[in-house]
């Protein structure tokens, strides 16, 4: 019996991809597949459904075949659960349609619907498109996590649970793996451990890269949260200061919050969304947590950068340890930024 | 001898041609590319006529702090290590000063343009102004 499968020469993804549709959308045939980005853990593909009804636009995000997933890494079946966990509290989240199952052959990863908009975030800040929704775009992030950090923990999976101490831990290992000596960030994390605040009263559902290029705007504002590949449970501040981190402003560095607007605008909207009372000076402490693990991250691309991804970008990113460093020199000599 | 232009003239000459000439004939994904390409192009232009001053000048800050002498990364070794075991300013005057120095000589290279520089200088001169009056 012959044995296509067996046929090294053919490459089955697009066959595969093809049932997939019929799976998901039956009778629908598989039209416009196109790879969005790839790396070396995962991969982000654009395809269509089109049936009778219509055409039905999907994105599939799955590992990488042989990817080994980053440590932090929340896995594509936690993913999918707090994407749904979160949209069952309003925020605006892409329609989880299939999570990958062995039968696909596919890998793990699932599949959303495609949400129409912009991630870019200098367009978003500056297009004259988004002038109006800029004025609430830093309340509707408030409000946002506020409902993100409501969703009842216990339906959720199994997760990564990380608050304070963990979060110490974390950064240490991060930097003792990193062969390059880098005495501002040892101070930074010297003055982490002494100022570090109590764990939090409870761990909450953290989305971990709440930011522009993370979300999805129309003109009326906030349509898709995306990347929740580092969600795990933990400090809710950890969220509410990652938005205000220098090199998420973009540019814009006299407004804290994405380069938008003010802490006490989305502070405000926060609170007024059923959020917890903000601490500043617990912000001000994630804030340098934050940037210390935005600038080891850059460090750890260096490995990537001589590997995997040789490309000027990644080696760029490497790059950008000095932001991180000058941040925290900042965030430590300059103390509570409460603007 | 070789010939004129020098190494650095060539690479603002092709930073300028990706970033002028052919990064404005491309679409987003391909313009950014190139912007990015320009962008490292700039960053070894300055490296190049910097690294050994850079280099000089933070060798001797450290062989003053640490009251050794030895390569630059074995002395950036022993500040980590002392810092890692809690030392500070109080142990080790001088210690912001030159954390500072390093990171802006390091960020003038890497990203001169970063919008956090102007207000991390005025935060330094602050608490640089508290300390030589403590």
């Amino acid at each position: 019996m012959d044995a296509p499968a067996m046929d090294v020469g053919v490459d089955p993804f697009p066959a595969r991809m093809a049932a997939l549709v019929g799976r998901i959308d039956p009778g629908a045939s598989l039209a416009n597949l196109g790879r969005l980005s790839g790396g070396a853990s995962q991969e982000t593909w654009a395809f269509d459904a089109v049936g009778p009804a219509g055409t039905r636009r999907l994105i599939l995000r799955r590992a990488a075949p042989g990817a080994v997933p980053h440590p932090m890494a929340a896995g594509f079946a936690v993913e999918a659960a707090a994407i749904r966990a979160a949209g069952v509290q309003g925020v605006p989240c892409p329609h989880v349609r299939h999570e990958l199952e062995p039968a696909d052959g596919l890998g793990e990863g699932f599949v959303t619907d495609h949400v129409e908009g912009e991630t870019l975030a200098r367009r978003i800040q500056r297009d004259e498109a988004f002038a109006a929704t800029r004025e609430t775009m830093v309340a509707s992030f408030g409000a946002i996590l506020a409902r993100i950090h409501r969703v009842p923990v216990a339906v959720l999976p199994p997760m990564r649970r990380s608050g304070v101490a963990a979060a110490l831990e974390a950064i240490r290992e991060s930097l003792d793996a990193d062969p390059t000596p880098r005495p501002v960030f040892e101070l930074a994390l010297g003055w982490a451990a002494r100022h570090a605040p109590p764990e939090p009263e409870r761990l909450a559902l953290v989305h971990g890269d709440f930011r522009l290029g993370n979300v999805i705007t129309g003109p009326e504002g906030v349509r898709a949260v995306l990347d929740w590949e580092l969600a795990h449970l933990g400090d809710p501040t950890e969220d509410l200061a990652w938005i205000s981190l220098p090199p998420w402003r973009f540019g814009r560095i006299e407004r804290p919050v994405a380069g938008l607007g003010s802490r006490a605008d989305m502070f405000e909207a926060y609170a007024r969304t059923g959020g917890a009372s903000v601490d500043a000076a617990r912000v001000h402490w994630w804030e340098v947590m934050g940037s210390l693990r935005w600038g080891l991250f850059c460090a750890e691309m260096l490995a990537r950068f001589r590997g995997d991804d040789p490309s000027v970008e990644r080696g760029m990113i490497v790059r950008r340890i000095s932001e991180s460093e000058i941040d925290l020199l900042a965030a430590i000599e300059g103390g509570i930024d409460a603007g | 001898m070789l010939d004129d232009p020098r190494p650095e003239e060539l690479l603002a000459a092709v930073a300028r041609l990706l970033r002028e000439e052919i990064g404005p004939q491309l679409t987003d994904a391909a313009a950014f590319h190139a912007r990015v390409a320009a962008n490292a192009l700039d960053l070894v232009r300055r490296q190049i006529a910097d690294e050994a001053a850079i280099d000089a000048a933070e060798n001797a800050r450290l062989a003053a702090l640490l009251g050794t002498s030895g390569t630059t990364a074995g002395l950036n070794r022993l500040l980590a290590a002392r810092l890692r075991a809690g030392a500070g300013e109080a142990e080790m005057p001088g210690l912001m000063d030159h954390l500072w120095e390093t990171t802006l000589a390091k960020i003038a290279v890497d990203q001169p343009r970063y919008a956090s520089i102007a207000p991390a200088l005025a935060i330094r001169a602050a608490r640089r102004r508290e300390r030589k009056n403590a």
